[in-house]
């Protein structure tokens, strides 16, 4: 575990900043390594780095599926550079404005040789403060990427009144309440907020959202765009648990985007936890409860489409 | 019989200290040259080692060997050969792109693959491009004549590059990986993202044959002296296909030999005997003979050193292997 290089995605519509990230991330003296993974060459000037082209090529696996999506050039550079290894310390994949970072995700857990060596660190997505709202309106791929991120940049902040700027901020809650947003200018941001989050590590997932088990984030639904939180105050029973979250994220994965939970099965002194992407499901017991800390349980649930009052009603009846 | 109790052969290894992950390797008669993640490429005889500079400051990401010199492909976007002098050229170029299949026939041609774009360049230095509709993943020419075949996103092509006529399609859903065709080019084999082989039999019926079954994807596979069985890496064994039938091997089952708690991660046939190489994920090689399924220990498992290339010498006198953290060996058979 310790020693799978951590791969970092970048996601982010058109001009958002991207670049101006990736070279800050670059350049800053922080004695660390990287290996890049890019889409255009040219457009950023790096030195002394090992950067790769990309093509995006996406594969639908064969069970009949069609979000258990991978991409086959990732797979690909990732055993080239493992290769390499001990020439770099971790790895950034830029995706392009258009791409859906679903693929990439999915790759670190459905590829096995790929989640061998490598894991997924974070989806940082960078959003222009002053076009978002635009992009939110005819490009479902940016929406995507708000709902996707762990961190969001929001860039550009000097362009737009302190108003326009609350706006959008509430715009982008209301997509996805769960992800970190940084408000910045030129994507000034210390390398830390971006870099090593482990917000796809199970054990991480507490540590990272304090809040993740507390009631209270007032979620203003986006038109299209869900999050679904449902808590069940105390512990639920693992034999109506299992099946439910692998049925719905079967039946209901290409509308789900992320998904997240905590939960307490009775007579087990630690928590289960999950996440998954689509209808890819990643879980483990691990992380003891504390004493005396409430053993309850929390999922929450990010995509489209989604039958809000079955999930909750579903949930809920999984209580002991 | 397990690895540890099996008759061991280990005293009959030269270790070769190749430095950097061996990402393949090649016998240039009896000289063995491990090509390397570092860019360079280890050319050992008799106990004597000496390092060519293939790749500067770049990666071999894929090498192939026809017995006289080894073609290398890297992360800098070049084929280089090597040979056994310590001779090192550039064959091929590309602007960059990361070339990482490779195949070499027997009459001297060569083809490589770049992103969707496929070349091949045969004896007489003649060379002609494709480009199929996916990145081109595994290449092989075909026993006899000047035949490639290319695996791809949803089958593979196989492509005359010196005849006018449009490439045949091989089609099957998926993505594959690896390719190779049987030695009497009757069959041809690809490995898959889905942890399965898939077949094609183009004589005579262009029937589809699947072999499933496996826990991780099959990135090693290796035909008998006689093409009658092809063994194949990715499970807990070397899983061994019988391809004596004109049907291949659909409706039997495969030959499960060297089980052990670890991934095969390389096979090796012996270049004349029912004798196969197997080496592990967790650094161990047996040396099986298929007739009774006896075991001789080449190696034992090492932690951090799995086998990541292995290549028997013509003659099937001696192995050679190379791992992952750039130990490497050359075994001698009594």
């Amino acid at each position: 575990m310790t020693d799978k290089i951590p791969v970092t995605v970048l996601t982010g519509y058109l001009g958002a900043g991207k670049t101006t990230l990736l070279n800050r991330i670059l350049t800053e003296p922080h004695g660390k390594k990287y290996a890049v993974i890019v889409n255009e060459f040219g457009e950023i000037g790096i030195d002394n780095e090992l950067v790769v082209g990309a093509d995006e090529e996406v594969f639908e696996m064969n069970n009949g599926c069609i979000c258990c999506t991978v991409r086959g050039d990732l797979i690909r550079i990732l055993d080239g550079l493992m290769k390499r290894k001990g020439k770099f310390d971790a790895i950034i994949v830029e995706t392009t404005g258009l791409a859906d970072p679903a693929p990439v995700a999915q790759t670190f857990f459905m590829d096995q040789d790929v989640s061998d060596t490598a894991r997924l660190d974070a989806v940082v997505t960078v959003a222009d403060a002053k076009w978002l709202a635009d992009r939110l309106k005819d490009a479902p791929e940016a929406k995507n990427q708000i709902a996707f991120a762990d961190v969001i940049i929001l860039n550009k902040t000097d362009l737009v009144t302190p108003e326009e700027l609350d706006a959008v901020e509430a715009r982008i809650r209301s997509i996805n309440p769960y992800a970190k947003v940084h408000r910045t200018q030129n994507c000034a941001i210390p390398i830390s907020e971006v870099l090593d989050r482990k917000a796809f590590d199970l054990d991480r997932i507490i540590e990272l959202e304090p809040d993740f088990l507390e009631e209270g984030h007032h979620h203003h639904h986006d038109e299209d765009m869900q999050s679904i939180s449902v808590r069940v105050d105390g512990e639920v029973d693992p034999e109506k648990f299992m099946p439910w979250i692998s049925n719905l994220t079967q039946v209901e994965g290409p509308n789900i985007l992320r998904c997240k939970g905590i939960v307490a099965f009775p007579n087990e002194p630690k928590r289960f936890v999950f996440q998954g992407v689509h209808m890819i499901l990643d879980g483990d017991v691990q992380g003891d409860w504390k004493p005396g800390e409430k053993r309850d349980s929390k999922v929450v649930f990010i995509g489209r489409d989604l039958n809000e009052k079955a999930i909750r009603e579903g949930f809920l009846a999984c209580a002991v | 019989m397990t690895a540890g109790t099996a008759p061991s052969l280990t005293q009959n290894i030269v270790p070769v200290e190749a430095g950097a992950h061996v990402t393949a390797l090649g016998w240039l008669k009896g000289t063995a040259a491990f090509a390397l993640g570092d860019g360079g490429v280890l050319l050992a005889k008799d106990g004597e080692t000496h390092r060519v500079e293939a790749h500067p400051d770049a990666g071999v990401l894929v090498a192939v060997s026809d017995g006289e010199r080894l073609l290398s492909g890297g992360d800098d976007g070049r084929v280089a050969v090597t040979g056994a002098d310590g001779s090192t050229r550039t064959l091929a170029e590309t602007k960059g792109a990361w070339i990482d299949s490779l195949a070499i026939s027997s009459s001297g041609a060569f083809a490589y693959g770049a992103g969707r774009r496929v070349t091949a360049r045969d004896d007489k230095g003649r060379e002609k491009v494709l480009e199929v509709a996916s990145t081109a993943r595994g290449l092989a020419f075909a026993p006899k004549g000047y035949r490639l075949a290319i695996a791809h996103y949803n089958g593979a092509t196989l492509w005359f590059p010196n005849v006018e006529a449009k490439p045949e399609q091989l089609e099957w859903k998926g993505s594959h990986l690896d390719v190779t065709w049987s030695p009497d080019a009757r069959f041809v084999v690809t490995s898959m993202q889905e942890n399965a082989l898939h077949g094609w039999r183009l004589l005579p019926d262009k029937g589809h044959m699947r072999m499933s079954g496996y826990p991780s994807k099959t990135r090693s596979l290796t035909w008998s002296h006689d093409g009658k069985w092809l063994a194949t890496s990715g499970a807990e064994a070397a899983i061994i296909w019988p391809f004596e039938s004109k049907e291949g091997p659909m409706g039997k089952a495969p030959r499960e030999c060297g089980v052990r708690p670890a991934k095969v991660s390389r096979v090796a046939f012996h270049p004349n005997a029912y004798v196969l190489a197997v080496g592990y994920e967790d650094g161990c090689i047996l040396l099986i003979r298929l007739a009774d399924a006896s075991e001789l220990l080449v190696r034992p498992a090492v932690q951090g050193s799995g086998i990541t290339a292995m290549a028997w010498d013509k003659a099937g006198r001696h192995l050679a292997f190379g791992c992952e953290d750039g130990q490497a060996g050359i075994l001698t058979l009594p």
